[in-house]
């Protein structure tokens, strides 16, 4: 190369892309969702794989704005610091958010609310989001799951196609083969995409820090009040998790690993107070991410179930 | 970071899940909880060790039956790389699912029972995942510790084994043996006590050592068009940006490229990748592409190099993979997906239906059933840029869709 033409290339940074294969998968995923579908959105929990998903789609389709919507299904019992983060990244984004609500489902008399120790509205939001991909008339809806997650979320497809009850058979499921996505799909029918599929939490912690993303504050270490049970910790500082009179409050150093809702989310002792330092805490952790998921601990086949109903 | 995708083929009760479990654990991957899971089940179902296919077998049905229905996905990682095992049953829809597997992997572990040795199942692994040119295939022989560690039964199986290899298509597949006890943790993390007399690697060191350039095979640059982006704004107004994933090779700026099928010759003027410029778009990079000429381009048309142009043709011959209940006849009309391109299809001929264990062909049949293989001739409404299945993995390969039902009905590779 002449020295000018390398001058050219330092000075216009022009050198070779610099992506993962998983990064480049889901950009392809994401792209392939907008051309192949003509409603899509994209499920935001206000949790760290759905940001992530926002700054893939905004990788694979700058500089034009994401071309779909954000939906949250507000199960009205999420940490307050996660609905501020929400309304913040979409005024950011200039896209729009939908937003439905858990509690007119129950208003509507549609879903019962749980009650007693365990209750949870997390079983009560898929209602909520069937009713809202039929209002829409969503075709396919983006989350982020991931295979490694969950065992049952292991066997699932990259476009996984939901019956007019949003219902997924497990055994009916599409091959899918080499980077070739089927979205053929009956009027009624949607599909479901996990563009970050074959990531990791460890992987999508690293593209955090990496990215430079930035996440609700609970994902890092703060003094909270908690109380201890079945070996889990829960927050004591509102109203939404059943405590027994008997179930002794204490300030303790604690962050969230995983951001659900506050009935079904456990938090973990932690001193990580920085995205580093979380990597390097996820690294060595002996604890699974759902292992502090109260709602995968119903049974052993908890998300199969939910997940045959219509679940995210 | 490098990411490998691993697919392993096994019969049923080989010990795949075993084999997966053990490098799991050996690898630390296994958190407490989960471990404490597979213990207490274990302890449970009154076995004396740890059942490691807990870890994988997901579905109630499958803890039911102790088999693996569907592909699985498992996910480790070590300092060098991050690991992806398609795990795929040994059972009736095997061919399905381990051509699904193998499609998306680099690599693939094919399991023997060192009892059993080399049996009928062992030819349609290897023949499956030598189709798919698979291109790097470990034969691991398992539960050794069932025949003493014998290397005189170890190198007689591999002497079986290397017989099937002269009958192989795809010549260059390398092919690695190594003697394991996946219950008993010999040579698949850690070096085998038992065993002095081997003195290769083990099952993980292989799979360490692999480099990126003996991963991917080697073809010519195909960019198939994903997505037109127009952001239609101030700051971008003529901005017309061609979103895909090149395949096969590197793009760079200034490179002479011809726009498939019109044919329009032009330059590349830009890559992007996000909101920065690059001179090079690697292999397997989601990018997007600007042209020096304003020319017309939409989803499905694909960027070449100029005297690199791949068959573009209304007609092709293929190994045809049928995954689906309802049969593929003569006369049938399916789409045909080719990367993410979709024309109509004919079938014009079946011409003869392949016994995936190199035991011979069948000619005059009047139809594809699940799991069967066969060469099929197609006739197209529209032309496609395609290559040929051994030059290019990406671009020599389809899916036929039922136009009925949706589904995805079968796989194709190009002659």
């Amino acid at each position: 190369m002449e020295i000018a033409e390398i001058e050219t290339t330092i000075k216009n940074n022009l050198v070779k892309v610099d992506t993962n294969a998983l990064e480049s998968e889901a950009i392809y995923i994401l792209r392939e969702v907008a051309a192949q579908f003509e409603r899509p959105v994209l499920l935001f929990s206000g949790g760290k794989d759905s940001i992530t998903l926002v700054r893939l789609a905004q990788k694979a389709f700058w500089p034009a704005k994401i071309p779909f919507p954000l939906m949250h299904i507000d199960t009205g019992h999420n940490f307050p610091e996660t609905i501020a983060f929400r309304d913040k990244l979409v005024k950011e984004l200039g896209v729009e958010l939908i937003v439905r609500n858990v509690q007119d489902s129950i208003d509507e008399g549609k879903v019962i609310e749980e009650t007693g120790k365990y209750s949870s509205r997390n079983m009560l939001q898929t209602t909520t989001l069937l009713d809202a991909i039929e209002e829409f008339k969503f075709d396919a809806c983006i989350g982020g799951a991931r295979r490694d997650e969950e065992k049952a979320r292991a066997k699932e497809r990259i476009f996984s196609v939901r019956d007019d009850f949003g219902q997924w058979d497990e055994k009916k499921q599409r091959p899918e083969l080499f980077d070739m996505l089927n979205g053929e799909i009956e009027i009624g029918q949607n599909v479901r995409v996990f563009p970050i599929s074959n990531w990791t939490e460890l992987d999508v912690w690293s593209y955090i820090e990496k990215e430079e993303i930035e996440i609700p504050s609970i994902y890092f270490a703060h003094k909270r009040n908690i109380f201890l049970r079945d070996g889990l910790i829960w927050s004591a500082e509102d109203d939404v998790v059943f405590r027994a009179e008997d179930e002794v409050v204490e300030e303790r150093w604690v962050r969230f690993r995983t951001v659900g809702d506050m009935s079904c989310t456990a938090a973990v002792l932690s001193h990580a107070d920085s995205i580093k330092k979380v990597v390097a805490e996820i690294r060595d952790s002996k604890i699974s991410e759902r292992g502090a998921r109260i709602d995968d601990k119903r049974s052993e086949a908890a998300m199969e179930k939910r997940k045959q109903q219509g679940y995210f | 970071m490098n990411v490998l995708k691993i697919a392993t083929a096994g019969s049923v009760d080989d010990g795949k899940s075993t084999l997966i479990g053990r490098l799991l654990y050996d690898t630390k991957s296994l958190t407490d909880d989960k471990l404490e899971a597979i213990e207490k089940t274990s302890k449970q179902k009154g076995y004396d060790y740890l059942d490691f296919s807990l870890a994988t077998d997901g579905l109630v049905a499958e803890r039911e039956q102790g088999i693996t229905i569907d592909v699985a996905h498992i996910y480790f990682s070590t300092a060098t790389k991050s690991y992806i095992i398609a795990d795929t049953p040994g059972h009736v829809e095997y061919t399905r699912n381990m051509v699904t597997g193998a499609s998306t992997s680099q690599a693939a572990i094919i399991l023997i029972d060192a009892r059993k040795g080399v049996i009928e199942q062992t030819n349609r692994h290897f023949f499956i995942n030598n189709m798919l040119r698979v291109k790097d295939v470990i034969v691991a022989i398992n539960k050794m510790d069932l025949v003493d560690f014998s290397e005189e039964k170890y190198n007689a199986i591999k002497a079986d084994f290397e017989k099937l290899m002269a009958k192989r298509e795809y010549q260059d597949q390398k092919i690695t043996f190594i003697p394991v006890s996946a219950l008993k943790g010999d040579n698949v993390v850690n070096k085998s006590e038992n065993m002095e007399w081997y003195k290769g690697q083990t099952l993980l060191e292989h799979f360490e050592d692999l480099d990126r350039k003996d991963i991917f095979n080697v073809g010519t640059p195909r960019f198939p068009v994903q997505y037109v982006i127009r952001p239609k704004t101030d700051e971008f107004h003529d901005f017309r940006g061609f979103a895909g994933k090149v395949y096969g090779g590197e793009l760079n700026v200034g490179d002479e490229v011809v726009v498939l099928p019109s044919m329009t010759k032009s330059k590349i003027k830009d890559i992007y990748f996000y909101d920065k410029k690059y001179k090079t778009a690697t292999r397997r990079s989601s990018v997007t592409i600007t042209l020096e000429d304003e020319v017309n381009v939409s989803r499905g048309d694909m960027l070449v190099k100029v005297g690199d142009l791949p068959t573009i043709g209304k007609e092709f011959t293929a190994t045809v993979s049928w995954m689906d209940s309802d049969k593929l006849t003569t006369g049938k009309k399916y789409v045909v997906q080719h990367g993410v391109n979709k024309v109509l299809a004919k079938v014009d001929n079946i011409h003869h239906k392949i016994n995936p264990d190199y035991s011979g062909v069948h000619a005059a049949i009047n139809g594809l059933e699940m799991n069967d293989i066969a060469q099929v001739t197609f006739k197209l409404n529209k032309p496609i840029f395609y290559d040929s299945f051994k030059d290019h993995r990406t671009n020599g390969s389809f899916i036929l869709i039922d136009p009925q039902t949706n589904t995805t009905a079968g796989a194709g590779f190009i002659n």
